[in-house]
Parts: C-alpha cells; structure tokens; sequence
C-alpha cells in the first residue's frame, strides 16, 4: 500500500488549522471582551494569555504553511481571491500582537489607546477570518447576498471567539471576573448557535456537492450525529457554565471540533470548493515525504513542550506582576 | 508603463518594504538572545542582583522585538504566495520544504519558550528558566539558519533536478549547502551580532548621558562594546570572503556593485561615482587605479567582467553601487567606534568620555542600516531572477489586481510607520529609564 499523502497533509492542515481557530480563538476572544472589563481586570485578562499567545499564532503559519508547501496551486488561488480580507487580517494580528506589549509599557492615555488597539486588532482579525471563511465556503462567488453571507460568517465567529475567550477566562481566573466571564459566555453561545446554524443551512443552499454529501439516504441518517453531537456539546456548555470552571471551555472546544469536522466533511476532497481537488493541488511526492518525516520526528517534540509550558502555567491567573 | 509591469512594481514594492521592515527584527534578536543568556548566567553565577535588573530591562525589550518578529513574519507567509503565485508552482517543492522546517524546528520553539522565559520565572527552577532562554536563543539561529538556505539557493541554485517537468530537489543536503550559504549565513550572523551589540552599547550609552552613575547601564555599555570591537573585523574579514564567492557565482552582481561597465584589465576601485544606467558610464568618477583587480583577484593587473559581458541581463547598477558603499561606510564607522572604546575601556574600572556615549548613542541602529543596505545588494543583485537562471521576477508575478495591491499597501505602510516609531520610542524609553533592581 502506498501513502496517499495529499490525504495525510489534508489532514495535517485541518488539524493544524482546527488547533490555531481553539489557541488563537480564545486569545482573540479574551482581546474581543476586554472593553467589557476594568482596568485591573484587564491586565489579569491579558496575564491569562500572555505566556501562550505568541506559540498559539504560529499554528496559523503552519496551517497557511502546510497549504503552501502542500497544496501550493490552492495556495495563490485562495489567497489570491482574499486578498483584501487576509490583509484586514494581517494587520488586524500585527496591531493585536505589538498592542500587547506595549500596552504594558505605556501609561496614562497611551496605554488607553493600545487597550483599544488590542481590542480593535482582535475584532478585526477574527471578523476578517469569520469573512474568509464564508467566502470561501461560497467558492468566492460574486453577488451580494453571498457577501451578506460572508459578513454574517465574520459576525459569527466572533461569537465563537468571544465564547472560547469568555470560557477560558472562566477556567483560568476567579471571582467578579470568572462571574462575569460565564455572563459573557451566554451571549457567545448565542453568536455560535446563529452561526453553526447559518453555515450548515446556507452551504448545503449554495453547493451541490455539499447537499448530496449530506443529505442522499441513507447517509443523511448517521450524519445526522454530527449535528447532534454539536447540539448536545452546546448544551452541555449551557447547563454547565454556572457549576464547573473548566467544563464549559472543553465543550466549547468540542462545539468548535464538530463543527470543523462537518465543515471539512462538506469540502473534502477539495481544497478550493468545487474548483481543485487535494490531489490536483498537491506538490510534488519527493518534497511532501521529506517535510512529512520532519514533521513526523518534529510534531511530537513540538506537541511536548507545548505541554510542558501549559503545565507551567496551570490554574488560575496569578495576579503578581511579571517581567514586564 | 504597462499595467502588467506596474502590478509588478507594487507586488515587488510590497513584498520588499514588508520583508525589510521584518528582518530588522530577527537581525537583533537572533543574537540578542545570547546577550541574556549571558546576563543570566552572570547573575546565577554571582547572585549580584544587578545583573538580574540587567537580564529583566534586555528581556523587555527582546520581549518588543519578537512580537514585531512574528507579527510582520506572519504577514510574509501569505504573501510568498499572494503576491508571487509563481513562485510556489515552480520552485515550491525546494522552497516549501525549507520554510516547513523552519516553521516546524524553529518557530514553535522559540514562542513556547518564550512564554517561559518572559513569565515563569517565578514558576520554575532558575535551571529550567536559563534552559528556556538557550531554547529561544537557539529557535531564533535555527530559523535564520533555514530562511538562508532558501535565501542562498535563490542566489546559487544547487542540488536540484526535474522530474517530469517538474523541478524537484535530487540532493537535499546539496540544495541546503548551496556554494554562496555557508559565506551568508556567516555574515548574516555576524551582522545580527554586531546590530544587536551597538543596540546594547547605544542604548545604554543614552542612558549614562542622563545617569552617569548607573553601575548596570555601564557594565551593558562595556559588553556591547566589546562584542563590537570583537566582531566587526571578523565581519569585514567574512564579507570580503563572501564577495570573492559572489564574483565566482553570480559575477554580474559584483560588475554591478563594483559599477564596472566594460571587461578589462587592471581595473580601478571606483570609490565615488553617480553610475549613468542609461548612458552605461560614470559620471563624477573618483577612482583608484587597479585596485578592484587587486581586491578581487589579488592581482593588480587581473582582467574583471564587466557588465558589457551580461547586458542587458543584469541588476541595476546605482542602487547597488550606494548599497554598498554605504555598507562599507557603516562598516569603518563600526569599527573605529568598538575599537576606540575598547582602548578607553581596557581598564575594568575605566568609563567612556561623553564624546564616545554620543557616538554609541548615535548608532543604536547603526546595525539595521548596514543591514539593510546589505539586504538590498543581495537581493537586487540578483535581478532580473528570482531564482537564479531558473525563474524570473516577472514570472513569479500576477494574480492580485492593481487596485488590491495600491489599498493594502498603503494599509501596510501606515501600520508599518507607526509600529516602527512606537518600537523606537518605546525602547528607547525603556532603556532610558534603566535598570530597576
């Protein structure tokens, strides 16, 4: 039996790309909420992901790495027809990331405006990928309700951002925060519902392929489970946000994991929907086995001292000042 | 200009402005790691708490530094396939291999270890804590190590073969120890070394001119300088070496730096000139007879290519002649400065004279401009090729529209200018307020 790596660097992306959208997705949702809290709280917000934020961003250059070593052909196309949203992003990410250093180092209404900017970056960063990904899911079509659609996307998964952010700030601090963190949540769950909902609904709409791939019988009866599944994580959330500090954020991870794997199971094989397969777009096999048995040799080394540094900072937010 | 070749020139001005604004980043921290190794284990040898002020003031400003690293190296990963589709479709299964590496073995270590270096000082061992600071340290070399192999390859294509049509990489160590890697990545090292050494002497010289007393402030000034005086002429020594093997593989770029127009013998060391690219001549020439033959061929009377031998297939001439020479100027100025302080430093006890703190002052970023000029004759040095003799600029062009390109450039301008000024200010200022113990 041969390898089919295309299909094994498939995978590698969705699940580089699934584990930037949980790490990154809470750093953004914390940087989403930050209005919504005083000034001492903020910097606990900030403290909770201070030590994480920079190793979480760099998924995001793996996975847009994977899609450029791999499937280097879908690489100039998606980008190429985002371009403008991948801009928005990009600078989106860049004032969030200097924001956060230099908030820290700032006083009196310095510091106030790189608060905002630190908002600012991460609403327009996760809003931009919100909008990627439902111009992608369209195919890039033109016509305004599918740009309706894309922002609806964009409005969505901030919501998801801000229910990963608001679960993980309950997991990791105390108090009138925490209380006020599980408020947040609810309203994130909102966002999510609407958003989980649309994009099932709408994909099917706009996509052939999608709507067989669903919805022929008899397949429709067992893929039916990965909407229940969704429902009953989203419900879990919901009953369990005011007993448990740490339930809630895993059953956002798991609303966020069904719902990447149904979105792959609709795109799946192709890298640009209905436009380039995995296997047309796919990079020579010489060069996708050499990075292959790198990343077989490196990832497990990389996925341990990943551990290793959560663990440092396991529990709740110390409020003691650091470095900086 | 046609709309194809001004879509070209902002694809080129986009992607150029965006990864020089990038490499002044890595350039400091790729050896300013080490600078807080070393000040960290100046302190857990001594447990003089001076020192750990030190390491807390330098990691605040690492801190800076590789956030704008990483903010401006995201950016670069969408554009390598935004505003170049062509490259990735022709030489992406050697390039994507390189960059998977580096994202791989290198960009992960150095931002985990990061997170433990900055705010785990007080939840782990000082061991594991000095540890994480090696890691990063070594993250930040293993990327500069791989992003040159890519780099050099461009210049000095090596190791490669086709299969099918499609060019494929036959010997991955050839590819990676391409002819021109070992003499870059050497330089390249050496240049971080030397701009993150006058950051440390320029910085804390700006902060003695205020607080002459500042025991912490001095001992930063004295290893910056040192440092300086110890790298700079192995730098100049590692860049004469790596011109000699610029003249053997790609000998157009030197004509060009050298602004020699037509092949001869005994060639003179144009010191001074305002090159004339249409006119193909110099103007305003001031020269020394026979010395680039002297320089590059240890032989005064040796015959040197001229461009004559390549047009019109080679680099532009005058922004590689002033590159360069600006390069070189730094260079001297470098050298003069590390050397004389070293002189006056040579005593433990001694301290610089205030003429001496303004200098160092004065070239805080001294670095970056040496950097970037030397930036820009290796990589305009090999136009009109992207990749040398395989694949050219305008090939590796297209696909995003003029409008598209002129919006997030401005975009990408505003942002730049403004993080750029905040970086500066800020560290400035940090460093300005000293060490606190």
């Amino acid at each position: 039996m041969t390898l089919d790596l295309p299909l094994v660097f498939a995978l590698l992306m969705g699940a580089a790309i699934l584990a930037y959208v949980v790490l990154d997705g809470y750093d953004l949702g914390v940087g989403m909420l930050m209005p919504g809290a005083s000034a001492a709280e903020q910097d606990v917000m900030v403290a909770s992901i201070g030590p994480f934020w920079d190793a979480n961003e760099t998924w995001l250059v793996l996975g847009v790495g994977i899609l450029l070593v791999a499937f280097p052909a879908a690489h100039g196309w998606i980008l190429g027809a985002l371009y403008l949203p991948v801009a928005g992003m990009l600078i989106g990410l860049m004032l969030r990331g200097v924001a956060f250093e230099f908030r820290v180092k700032a006083e009196g209404w310095h510091r106030e405006l790189w608060n905002w900017l630190f908002w600012f970056g991460s609403f327009v960063a996760s809003f931009a990928q919100g909008f990627m990904l439902g111009r992608y899911l369209t195919a890039f079509q033109p016509g305004w309700a599918y740009f309706l659609f894309a922002l609806l996307v964009g409005a969505a998964l901030c919501g998801g951002y801000v229910l990963l952010g608001a679960t993980w700030l309950v997991l990791r601090t105390e108090g009138e925060l925490q209380r006020r963190a599980r408020a947040w949540a609810r309203w994130g769950l909102g966002w999510v519902a609407l958003g989980v909902a649309l994009v099932s609904l709408a994909t099917p709409l706009v996509s052939e392929a999608v709507r067989e791939k669903w919805f022929a019988w008899p397949r429709i009866l067992y893929m039916s489970a990965l909407p229940l599944a969704t429902l009953a994580a989203w419900l879990w959330v919901w009953r369990s946000l005011d007993r448990s500090d740490g339930k809630p954020f895993a059953g956002t991870v798991a609303i966020f994991a069904l719902a990447f794997g149904g979105l792959a199971y609709s795109v799946f094989p192709y890298v640009v929907l209905g436009g380039m397969t995995i296997w047309q777009a796919a990079a020579h096999p010489s060069a996708l086995m050499v990075v292959l048995v790198g990343a077989a040799i490196v990832l497990p080394v990389l996925v341990g001292y990943t551990a290793f540094a959560y663990r440092v900072f396991r529990g709740k937010v110390r409020t003691e000042r650091y470095e900086h | 200009m046609t709309e194809a070749s001004e879509a070209l020139l902002l694809a080129r001005t986009q992607f150029g402005l965006n990864i020089a604004f990038h490499i002044l980043f890595p350039a400091i921290n790729v050896a300013l790691a080490w600078f807080l190794v070393y000040f960290r284990v100046r302190h857990l040898r001594s447990g003089d708490p001076q020192w750990l002020a030190t390491y807390k003031l330098w990691v605040r400003i690492f801190a800076l530094t590789f956030a704008m690293g990483v903010v401006s190296g995201i950016t670069m990963s969408f554009q390598f396939g935004t505003n170049w589709p062509g490259y990735m479709l022709k030489v992406g299964n050697i390039a994507g291999p390189l960059l998977a590496y580096e994202v791989l073995t290198a960009f992960f270590l150095e931002a985990t270890f990061l997170g433990v270096m900055l705010f785990g000082m007080n939840r782990v061992s000082p061991r594991v804590h000095l540890l994480a600071t090696v890691m990063v340290g070594v993250g930040t070399a293993l990327s500069a190590f791989w992003i040159l192999a890519l780099n050099s390859w461009m210049q000095t294509p090596a190791g490669h073969g086709y299969d099918a049509g499609q060019l494929i990489a036959e010997d991955w160590l050839q590819v990676i120890f391409n002819p021109s890697f070992p003499y870059r990545l050497v330089h390249m090292l050496l240049a971080s070394g030397l701009t993150a050494a006058f950051l440390v002497a320029g910085l804390s010289a700006w902060r003695l001119l205020r607080a002459p007393q500042d025991a912490g402030a001095a001992r930063t000034l004295r290893s910056g300088a040192f440092v300086a005086a110890v790298l700079t002429p192995l730098q100049i020594v590692a860049g004469d070496l790596h011109g000699l093997n610029t003249l053997e593989h790609q000998p157009a770029k030197i004509a060009a730096v050298e602004a020699i127009w037509h092949t001869q013998k005994g060639v003179p060391l144009v010191l001074f000139a305002i090159p004339d690219d249409a006119r193909r001549r110099n103007d305003f020439a001031i020269e020394v007879p026979k010395l680039a033959s002297l320089i590059l061929r240890h032989d005064a009377e040796a015959e040197l290519q001229g461009l004559d031998r390549f047009a019109p297939e080679h680099p532009p001439v005058a922004p590689l002649f002033f590159a360069f020479r600006g390069m070189v100027a730094i260079g001297v100025l470098m050298l003069a400065l590390a050397w004389t302080a070293a002189w006056c430093l040579r005593r433990r006890a001694a301290v610089l004279p205030r003429p001496l703190l303004w200098g160092f002052a004065a070239f805080t970023f001294s670095g970056w401009i040496a950097t970037l000029c030397g930036w820009l004759v290796t990589e305009i040095g090999r136009q009109p090729w992207l990749v040398t003799g395989i694949l050219r600029t305008a090939e590796a062009a297209g696909g995003v529209r003029e409008a598209s390109l002129g919006a997030s450039l401005t975009g990408y301008l505003l942002v730049y200018a403004v993080m750029l000024l905040a970086y500066m200010v800020v560290i400035t200022h940090i460093a300005g307020e000293g060490a606190k113990a």
